[in-house]
């Protein structure tokens, strides 16, 4: 089984916004781009044009109906992928070392060399966040862009996460959640930003920024203060009140 | 084991080159970076500089490179070998091709140039494809609008001078309350996203008004769960309640509208309704400071919306009275409307006194001086923070014109529409009606047309109709059933031409256009016409050409398929004349260019066309000596002049000193100029001009420098649209061009020129009470999605969604199956619940069910299994009445195709193997896609 470092120097992570995520899919599609392009194997597509398609995506969008005590119901989309956990257990379960969480900046990885598909590591995550390749046969997750966010071939303003830089909502954002001064910190503080599942004890380094309250419109001002006052109640009240108004402009 | 860390190079080379070029994966135009490696296209994301997206990029964008790898992609021109439908091809030249075109369409063009019927789809080049038709000589020319957004465009444009989305947009960076109507989860997509996105970021509210609350509407503060079809009503009950307690801004509407305007009150006058003018034609208003009638535009005229005229006996009222008189009525009271809508009466109240609130206790200026048409110098910018945007949702209605001209009035009626924190036009636009061409509709063997076959009709004498009173168009367009069809009715085209009404045709020419599956009504119906033959065999529409890049569903109908390119094989332009990508604060227009080479035998359909119209040796496309006159689109695009220094492009042309913008000589290095600028052209509205941009003497200097107009055209807003009242005073008997007499009712009570809302239930629908719906998905744009393996994960199959009422209504769990039964037809297809809907309604994803056969998918693929289209029970006629005639099911004032009347009932079925109705597979000439994907470009 594999050790966790004692200590990260930085926790990198995401701060998902489900107040604005509008469920597009972006995140799911911009990151399937680059990291089959990209870090390790790509990822593969099974039956990609026939029935029951499946392939290998480390960002998925979820949405979810909630109910609430009073008011209409709501919907709200839910991007999952891998949360970078403190305590992560599919590093601890891996048989070779293969995953591994960085020092540098607590990025949990496959070293895909040494990964031999025992799938061990995807049945410790309570997230369900990792997805074996099936035609490479390799444990793929998350990689929070580790070869964006350093790349000296990309301007610097494009050293996000491939889903971060895409996300045409705003509702992601990357940064060190391990400096309480960071804005993605800052952000979690205002907006009362929650752990996923804390119960797991996995202490993710991820955050979910939760909705905003809904439809209060009509509870915000107490009873008829709410509603316009009428000038008339017939036209020619109204032309009347009218032809007075329009003394003062 | 303990940690240990792999060394890891964080930089990998991420491509060899970027290339800028625009996105095709829908409509929006966002700019994209094409990063390439080895020569391929490796990766795609948002180009940062671009105006539209700014740098990000929807998972449509993102998935592009799976599109344009697609299996389905044509190879090659195809002829028709066995029967129409059957998929049977073989595979031929490009010469001769366009000799059989040419063959086809040089004799008709002789004889009878209306026999060519050309219509696009999705067409982005519709000033090009309509320039094409115009010189062929067929008034028989649209593109999809008549089934897509004509409703709000025209009511737009008649109203205002303008709409949403291309017209132009919220004002993202001041609005502090923003409505949404009917707003599917696109159009446009990503500057929607970006611009909820800041409303969000300071805590501005948004309410989402839809029956379905998904998408834009799941993260809007307030969900308006509303009844469809109801929202006019809704409005003008928003309307009522504004107006009876004074929240509207007087100021506005007597200086920018016509409400002062008087309207003719005699009602023996032939212009009863009209509005009275003086001898140089200029609307008329009382000047406050006179007390006299006075043209509106005259320097330090004080229009006044309260006094009256009266004139030999006579009342002349100004169009403020009649609009208050009527939305005044208790009959738009909240209480009235309520259950109507869906909408609780105390929810309307709080709605329309939060627009009040906002608009007015939040109202802000800006500190910008500018001068207005009558030459009054204003030291600051009147700021109202409420916007609106809205979209298919109200206008697919037969009375979406009528609702969308509801919602233009309310916004103008708080003074919003081009105020700061408002709603801004995008140049071109504002343009009223009166600067668009009027309809061209007359063919004249041999020769062009006199002009282009679309346009605005102001009144029944710009109709398309015959001295006989027949139709000269196809599609019936511009006819007394429906005057204002600016955009065409292509929905019509198949089942006229079938029917051989109004006349028969020869040819019809479509072009990225599903016409055989979920761009027509009634797809079974219209797969029949499209086969179907006469006693001696041959085909009722006797031939069919098309052109598309996939193996779409209609491509099996044709007898001439002209494959065309994928959007990174290709140039096209977006262009000013047409449909650009100008964003409020700038116009702008933009390119695509081959960022790749085609590998097939494919060529661009616009430069098909270039070629295709030299060879009918049409004016526009030969030289004087009958030579080619472009050799390709990008040749057009860069020598094209529509007026003289005017062409398809803005940027970069020639002027007397140099490289000039706007205006200007063409550029042989224009299109190089636009690819080093990152794909796009933008150019500022200065500070001063970039707000009440019809009036404002500044804004009006600019577009004219630019050549956007060449003169300026300040105008009022229309409260009161006359046009409509021109109709409906023929259809009281006045005038020569009189309308059949089953049609005056129709006209008399539907082209009201102030808004009006009327039930859409037609006679035959009782029995159906259920409202059934489809929408497009963010992460899929129609048919085109279903090939790409990346998207289809997403969406690969559409159930029907049910409110959870009728789910425990007719016992039903996820996964069950119903059929569902309108008036025309049934289907069998799987439920799955949903809550947040509203209770009468029913609705599914549009366009995710595929025909076994096409797009290069597998027999057994869920989008032909269990998708489903809902286009089956949608008949493009509505319920016989029983007095002699079938009415048009379509918007009486535009034609638009009302899909979203539709009504249905629900039973719970047997569970099925597949969605029903099954149609039989067609063969294909690209066969199916690979059983496995896993690819990196560069290695």
């Amino acid at each position: 089984m594999t050790q966790l470092p004692s200590r990260t120097d930085r926790k990198l992570g995401l701060v998902i916004d489900l107040d604005t995520c509008v469920g597009c899919h972006a995140c799911v599609i911009s990151c399937k781009g680059w990291n089959t392009e990209n870090y390790g194997a790509p990822l593969s597509d099974q039956n990609p044009y026939g029935a029951e398609p499946s392939g290998t995506f480390l960002n998925r969008v979820h949405s979810y109906e909630v109910l609430p005590d009073h008011g209409a119901a709501q919907l709200v989309h839910f991007p999952k992928s891998c949360l970078h956990c403190e305590d992560a257990p599919c590093v601890t379960v891996c048989p070779t070392g293969a995953s591994y969480k960085r020092v540098e900046d607590g990025i949990v990885l496959v070293n895909e060399s040494d990964c031999i598909g025992c799938g061990l590591c995807a049945w410790a995550c309570p997230y369900g966040a990792r997805e074996m390749d099936a035609a490479e046969g390799v444990m793929k997750k998350c990689t929070l862009c580790v070869d964006r966010i350093y790349n000296e071939n990309l301007p610097e303003i494009d050293r996000v996460p491939a889903c971060v830089r895409t996300c045409p909502a705003g509702a992601r954002h990357f940064g060190d959640l391990g400096d309480p001064d960071s804005a993605v910190s800052q952000l979690v503080e205002r907006r009362g930003g929650i752990d996923l599942m804390p119960e797991q004890g996995t202490r993710p380094v991820n955050k979910y920024l939760p909705p905003r309250p809904r439809d209060r419109l009509e509870r915000e001002v107490d009873g008829t203060a709410l509603f316009l006052e009428p000038v008339a109640d017939e036209p020619s009240g109204f032309f009347a009140w009218l032809d007075k108004a329009l003394e003062k402009i | 084991m303990t940690h240990r860390q792999p060394p890891l190079d964080t930089s990998p080379p991420v491509s060899d080159e970027v290339r800028k070029t625009t996105c095709y994966m829908c409509a929006c135009r966002c700019g994209i970076d094409a990063h390439m490696k080895d020569g391929k296209v490796a990766y795609i994301d948002g180009n940062r500089d671009h105006p539209i997206n700014k740098g990000v990029l929807c998972a449509k964008g993102s998935a592009g490179i799976m599109q344009h790898n697609s299996p389905a992609r044509l190879r090659a021109p195809l002829k028709r070998v066995g029967p129409r439908g059957s998929g049977e091809f073989v595979e031929i030249t490009w010469d001769e091709a366009l000799q059989i075109a040419t063959d086809w369409l040089a004799p008709i063009r002789e004889k009878n140039p209306e026999k060519l019927a050309f219509f696009t789809g999705r067409d982005q080049s519709q000033s090009f494809t309509g320039y094409w038709a115009q010189q062929f000589g067929t008034p028989n020319y649209a593109a999809h609008g008549g089934f897509c957004s004509v409703n709000m465009a025209t009511a737009g444009i008649y109203t205002m001078g303008g709409s949403f989305w291309e017209f132009g947009s919220p004002d993202w960076d001041r609005t502090r309350l923003l409505m949404l109507f009917g707003v599917a989860e696109d159009h446009d997509s990503n500057p929607i996203k970006m611009g909820l996105a800041k409303l969000k970021e300071r805590g501005a509210r948004i309410i989402g008004v839809n029956p379905v609350r998904s998408g834009y509407n799941a993260v809007a503060d307030e969900w308006v769960g509303i009844t469809p079809g109801t929202d006019g009503l809704f409005i003008l009950a928003l309307v009522h309640e504004l107006l009876r307690a004074g929240r509207i801004d007087l100021d506005y509407l007597s200086r920018w509208t016509n409400a002062p305007v008087l309207v003719n009150g005699d009602p023996k006058s032939p212009e009863y309704g009209l509005f009275l003018r003086n001898e140089d034609g200029r609307e008329l208003v009382i000047d406050r400071n006179t007390g006299r009638p006075a043209p509106f535009d005259q320097p330090g005229v004080r229009p006044d919306l309260a006094a009256t005229y009266r004139k030999a006996g006579i009342s002349h009222r100004p169009v403020m009275h009649h609009l208050a008189t009527r939305y005044l009525s208790p009959d738009y009271a909240p209480e009235a409307v309520a259950e109507r809508c869906g909408i609780p009466a105390p929810r309307i109240r709080a709605i329309a006194a939060e627009l009040a609130r906002v608009a007015f206790d939040e109202a802000f200026t800006l500190e910008r001086e500018w001068t207005d048409f009558r030459g009054e110098t204003h030291k600051t910018m009147q700021g109202r923070p409420v916007s609106f945007h809205a979209m298919r949702g109200i206008g697919a209605h037969a009375n979406g014109f009528q609702t969308c001209r509801a919602l233009h009035v309310l916004q103008i009626l708080l003074g919003s529409v081009e105020a700061p924190g408002g709603f801004r036009f995008k140049p071109p636009y504002p343009k009223p009606a009166e600067a668009h061409a009027r309809p061209h509709s007359f063919a004249t063997p041999g020769a062009p047309l006199d002009g282009p076959a679309l346009g605005y009709p102001q009144g029944p004498e710009d109709l398309a109709l015959y001295d006989d009173g027949s139709p000269a168009r196809i599609d019936k367009a511009f006819t007394w059933e429906n005057p204002l069809s600016a955009h065409g009715l292509m929905h019509m085209v198949i089942s006229n031409a079938h029917a051989g009404d109004p006349y028969k045709i020869n040819t019809l020419f479509m072009f990225m256009a599903n016409m055989a599956w979920n761009s027509s009504m009634n797809t079974a119906g219209v797969i029949e016409m499209l086969t179907d033959t006469d006693v001696t065999g041959d085909y009722l529409i006797p031939r069919i050409i098309y052109s598309d890049a996939y193996y779409s569903e209609m491509v099996a109908y044709a007898d001439l398929v002209l494959p065309d390119t994928t959007y990174l094989e290709r140039f096209d332009c977006i262009s000013l004349l047409d449909r650009p990508i100008s964003e409020p604060d700038a116009a702008a227009d933009a390119i695509r260019w081959p960022v790749v080479e085609p590998d097939r035998d494919v060529r661009g359909f616009q430069s098909v066309l270039c070629d295709l119209g030299a060879r009918l040796g049409l004016p526009g496309f030969v030289n004087a000596d009958g030579s080619a006159k472009y050799a390709d689109y990008a040749d057009y695009i860069t020598n094209h002049e529509r007026r003289p220094g005017i062409g398809p492009l803005a940027g970069w042309r020639l002027g007397n000193k140099g490289l000039s913008h706007g205006r200007g000589a063409p550029n042989a290095a224009q299109l190089d100029s636009y690819m080093n600028n990152g794909g796009f052209f933008a150019t500022p509205v200065p500070p001063d001009a970039q707000y009440f941009k019809p009036w404002n003497n500044a804004y009006q200097d600019w577009a004219v420098e630019l050549g956007l107009s060449d003169a300026p055209q300040p105008y009022l807003f229309q409260l009161y649209v006359e046009p409509l009242r021109r109709f409906q005073l023929a259809a009281e008997g006045h005038g020569d061009l009189q309308p059949p007499d089953h049609l005056r009712a129709q006209i008399r009570e539907r082209l009201d020129p102030l808004p009006i809302w009327y039930d859409t239930l037609a006679e035959g629908q009782e029995g159906y009470p259920l409202h059934a719906l489809t929408q497009r998905p963010m992460a899929m744009y129609h048919s085109w999605g279903g090939q790409n393996p990346w998207l289809r994960q997403i969406h690969g199959y559409n159930p029907l969604y049910l409110p959870t009422k009728l789910m425990r209504e007719h016992d039903l769990r996820d996964g069950d199956w119903v059929h569902v039964t309108s008036p025309h037809a049934r289907i069998t297809v799987p439920v799955m619940e949903m809550a947040a809907l509203n209770d009468t309604t029913i609705w599914t994803w549009n366009a995710i069910g595929k025909r076994k056969g096409a797009w290069a998918l597998k027999d057994n693929a869920p989008e032909a299994t269990r998708g489903f289209l809902l286009n089956h029970l949608i008949h493009e006629l509505l319920p016989e009445r029983g007095d002699g005639l079938r009415w048009a099911n379509s918007d009486p004032v535009t034609g638009q195709a009302a899909w979203f009347d539709l009504r249905v009932r629900i039973e719970k079925a047997a569970p099925q193997g597949e969605s029903q109705p099954v149609l039989p597979p067609v063969a294909s000439p690209v066969g199916p896609g690979p059983d496995e994907l896993a690819w990196k470009m560069g290695q």
